[in-house]
């Protein structure tokens, strides 16, 4: 396999609080192939967004990149100028949001967006352009194209608005898309094609995808790899069949399980016991110990991501078989 | 139609084997947005402009049996918030009947109505809204039962304790505000809020699609366990399929104002009817590690505005046939207490694959 599109290393996010330092992102590694997609699943607060916006140079005072490095195409974009991320920012990374009415301009119509996009990037004519908007907009699958770019937002439905987004990510043929929960706010009919839609897109260009979100039967039928992360780290990583048919953390297997459609009708729900700690001070060691049934004194040490089985790694003390 | 007439009612009624704590007879619930100044004066002038009318629940029927869970499901706009809270009582319907334990509530005196009303309770889906920020919390679960005369105002702090303990909070936080709180716990709250006033039959809209899954679980199964120890009944409303496959006993499908099925969960989920139900179901969340195709719906879910004519599923519907946009489909009982409504079922009687 050639060299991976992007590899993190090491990443650590913190904020600097009044209240003390919340490390949102702690000593996160991994790395997407291209054409890959890599489900990065977790709770809220777990630190998958602030991992997809420390890779878009998206994080603002008082939080800051404290660590590691961010390698796309071999390029450390920690290293790169404010001038340098933003013609990386929407050429050669590109992120779709949850609420695609946050990300669109309502008082703009599609084309000055789309086209606005374009000639950032790129030296094109106007006619140009404005066929390629028109072809990415067909390629996300909304009808009569040319008409709607002439539309304004609000004109669009959610599903629709959503597409719009995906179609202004894939403007620049980024080599990779960072995709923040963009299905999460959609009906499932609406979901649904959204997903098949970028299965199709990520077979047909090629493009790495990194898919932020909570929901884990998403990523089952999406991911190629997955990884869970857990009070700033991540805690599994593997194919998604390894994490999801054979996890090998108590965490993965206790968020599995608590899923209602995996438990037979009426028994109980096995429920994780207690909550996600705050990060604002987290003491060293396991931060899943307080909920864990497995836990051991020993995992007063903090344990270290370690490899299992082939591609399958995992952070515990005491790993289940 | 007359609601009343129960000749009219019995054939159509989606009838449960034991007696109905609630009952919905044909509710519908109109929003009509009053035409403006400058759109009346154009009518004047014969420009002919209508008010625009949302008929978001459509001539339903709904009877929950004591004790039962019925789940509610359907997509955003498809009028189960509203015919959850007609049926809780928030809401006037605009037509039909409801019952209260075989009783019109429109026609009990008003001394037994609020008896009743205080029966029926609702819990919001929202942890973060559905709390008033600036309310301690033995004031959010211990006012309703005070001014209600259940509780002396002397007896407020033992029983909201009583309350949190049923809910699995510790009472000595009673105190503390909603923000202090982690969703979670505004989710118990809300529970012992609607508790407090010892309900029969609650409402629950969407109260878990806000929580994070390990959380939801654990909430889940305070559901279960409440209504184990009170003798509750829920209407469970969702667009999870996945929740409500685990919790309901009958599951009802509503698309744009209308049920389209109802049936018991098992026979739902297992052999489906409807043609939209069927689509739900393939969208249901599966944590199954193999690569899925996802074979969407196709269309966007109409305005219901302008809702299509005759059954309103026609124009995303793959089985779709001249009569289905021409008349809408009657529920008619399918198999045993499974209601569907769908052309499919009369027109020829090849089974849909």
């Amino acid at each position: 396999m050639s060299e991976p599109v992007l590899r993190v290393e090491e990443l650590r996010t913190h904020f600097f609080t009044k209240a003390g330092v919340v490390k949102a992102v702690d000593d996160v590694s991994f790395i997407v192939n291209r054409g890959e997609v890599m489900g990065l699943v977790g709770e809220s607060g777990s630190g998958k967004s602030m991992t997809g916006y420390s890779l878009m140079g998206l994080i603002d005072p008082p939080g800051r990149i404290v660590g590691g490095r961010i390698l796309l195409d071999g390029i450390d974009v920690i290293k790169l100028s404010g001038e340098e991320m933003r013609q990386m920012r929407g050429n050669r990374v590109a992120m779709i949001f949850q609420d695609p009415m946050m990300t669109l301009n309502p008082v703009l119509r599609i084309d000055t967006q789309m086209i606005e996009a374009i000639v950032a990037h790129r030296k094109v004519s106007a006619g140009d352009a404005h066929a390629m908007a028109a072809a990415a907009l067909s390629k996300v699958g909304i009808p009569s194209p040319e008409e709607r770019l002439s539309a304004y937002p609000h004109q669009f439905s959610g599903g629709m608005r959503q597409r719009v987004a995906i179609a202004i990510a894939l403007l620049n043929e980024p080599d990779l898309i960072i995709a923040d929960e963009p299905t999460t706010a959609l009906d499932v009919t609406i979901q649904g094609q959204i997903l098949y839609e970028m299965q199709k897109l990520t077979r047909e260009t090629g493009a790495a995808v990194i898919w932020i979100t909570h929901d884990l039967s998403v990523v089952a039928g999406l991911a190629d790899q997955v990884s869970v992360m857990y009070a700033g780290r991540i805690v599994e990583q593997g194919t998604a069949e390894q994490v999801l048919g054979r996890p090998r953390h108590p965490y993965t297997r206790g968020l599995l399980d608590s899923v209602p459609a995996n438990n037979a009708r009426g028994a109980r729900l096995k429920q994780i016991p207690g909550m996600t700690p705050s990060l604002l001070d987290l003491p060293p060691g396991c931060p899943f110990r307080e909920r864990c049934s497995y836990a051991q004194s020993d995992c007063a040490r903090t344990p270290l991501m370690r490899p299992l089985t082939a591609g399958q790694s995992v952070r515990c003390h005491h790993p289940l078989a | 139609m007359s609601a009343a007439d129960p000749s009219m009612i019995a054939p159509r009624s989606i009838t449960g084997a034991q007696p109905a704590l609630i009952e919905l007879n044909g509710v519908s619930k109109r929003f009509v947005k009053p035409l403006d100044v400058a759109a009346r004066i154009g009518n004047v002038f014969g420009a002919a402009i209508a008010e625009e009318v949302v008929h978001a629940v459509d001539n339903v029927d709904l009877r929950i049996a004591e004790g039962e869970v019925v789940g509610l499901v359907g997509e955003s706009g498809c009028g189960k918030s509203t015919l959850g809270r007609v049926a809780v009582g928030l809401l006037a319907p605009s037509g039909g009947q409801r019952l209260w334990r075989g009783e019109p509530v429109e026609q009990m005196r008003a001394i037994s109505a609020r008896r009743a009303q205080l029966k029926m309770q609702m819990i919001f889906q929202d942890p973060y809204a559905s709390l008033n920020p600036r309310m301690r919390v033995i004031d959010i679960v211990g006012e309703a039962p005070v001014v209600h005369r259940l509780i002396s105002a002397k007896q407020q702090v033992e029983y909201v304790g009583l309350m949190l303990n049923k809910v699995g909070l510790d009472p000595t936080l009673m105190r503390r505000y909603p923000h202090q709180f982690s969703g979670g716990q505004r989710a118990r709250i809300g529970i012992a809020r609607t508790l407090a006033v010892k309900p029969e039959f609650i409402v629950c809209d969407e109260s878990v699609a806000a929580l994070d899954v390990s959380i939801q679980a654990q909430v889940l199964n305070l559901f279960m366990d409440l209504k184990a120890a009170l003798n509750l009944t829920y209407l469970f409303i969702s667009h999870d399929l996945g929740v409500v496959q685990y919790i309901a006993d009958r599951v009802v499908v509503m698309y744009l104002g209308r049920v389209v099925e109802s049936a018991p969960a098992a026979k739902l989920f297992n052999q489906p009817n409807h043609p939209y139900t069927k689509a739900l179901l393939a969208e249901i969340g599966r944590v199954e590690p193999k690569k899925r195709k996802f074979a969407p719906v196709v269309g966007e879910i109409p305005s219901p505005l302008h809702p299509p004519s005759g059954c309103h599923f026609h124009p995303r519907c793959p089985y779709a046939m001249p009569v289905c946009s021409e008349t809408s489909p009657a529920l008619i009982e399918v198999s045993p207490r499974h209601w569907s409504a769908c052309h499919l079922n009369t027109v020829s009687n090849t089974a849909v694959r």
